[in-house]
């Protein structure tokens, strides 16, 4: 099969995902939001569906990476990984959202912070990119 | 417990799907964001699956009263397009582009036992503590600074 058409039904696994959450539970299938919430501390039926999804997330994931052999890691240096990593616990944080909850979810529900916030961190990762491989790639 | 039983199959889904779709591997990301190099649009057929989806889907689950497990629907308030909204959308992005990461992804590959996520999950981690510190550090003097959500 066209590689480009199983990424599309990988997407629609994601958006039957997120469906499922909000069908069952009346809730976001925001990643960066979940995740968040583990140490909010605000009551043990909430903590446990969240760990639930975090569990479900990270087990069916790496089942899935074992057996389509994925094992590529990213490109980038231990400490480009370490300030990568902070950026990005910290923009979600404050930007209330990632990929999944303000991309996947927002879009779908056209909320329109949720398009502003896809459009920011789309632009902010190209222009990034683009730095990283084309500006400084290119003169060393 | 049915919720929790809900949420972790919602979640194994999810697991599957990123995985399938190649969003755990950071140098098919990375393609998709290199507009200028070796495009590889794998991405934007992973988004219009998944927009596709949740665009109908969401429609039809919202016509209901309540969700099937809980009491009510709990959807992000409708709120204006703050500073804290774009500034945090855009540290993020820079942060994705420079490692092919968003959260879903790199806690998977951590599981996998990926060493660069490995090293990427407990910053990212802290970075979302350091927000939540800071926050409420400023809510102290001026609510309105930053948000604590």
């Amino acid at each position: 099969m066209n590689p480009w058409i199983i990424s599309f039904l990988g997407g629609v696994l994601i958006g039957i995902s997120a469906t499922a959450l909000l069908l069952f539970n009346g809730r976001i299938a925001g990643i960066s939001g979940i995740v968040n919430g583990l140490w909010r501390g605000s009551g043990a039926s909430e903590w446990a569906w969240r760990a639930a999804f975090v569990a479900g997330l990270i087990g069916g994931g790496a089942t899935a990476m074992r057996v389509l052999g994925q094992d590529t890691p990213s490109p980038a240096s231990t400490p480009m990984l370490i300030v990568a990593g902070l950026l990005v616990g910290f923009g979600t944080s404050l930007g209330k959202g990632c990929t999944s909850g303000h991309g996947v979810c927002g879009l779908g529900r056209l909320s329109k912070r949720s398009l502003i916030a896809t459009l920011t961190f789309m632009a902010a990762a190209i222009v990034t990119v683009y730095v990283t491989r084309h500006v400084i790639g290119a003169a060393s | 417990m049915k919720r929790a039983l809900a949420a972790l199959v919602a979640g194994a889904l999810f697991g599957v799907g990123l995985a399938i779709a190649r969003m755990t591997d950071p140098t098919v990301v990375l393609g998709f964001l290199d507009i200028a190099g070796h495009f590889d649009p794998t991405l934007a057929f992973v988004m219009a699956g998944a927009v596709a989806t949740t665009f109908v889907a969401f429609r039809v689950v919202l016509r209901r009263p309540n969700p099937l497990l809980a009491t009510r629907f709990e959807l992000p308030p409708v709120s204006p397009i703050d500073r804290a909204l774009v500034v945090g959308a855009a540290i993020f992005g820079v942060g994705w582009g420079l490692a092919g990461y968003c959260p879903g992804p790199a806690l998977i590959a951590a599981a996998r036992g990926i060493g660069s996520a490995l090293v990427f999950v407990p910053a990212m981690i802290a970075g979302s503590l350091i927000h939540r510190a800071v926050a409420a550090r400023f809510a102290a003097v001026d609510p309105v600074a930053l948000s604590t959500e």
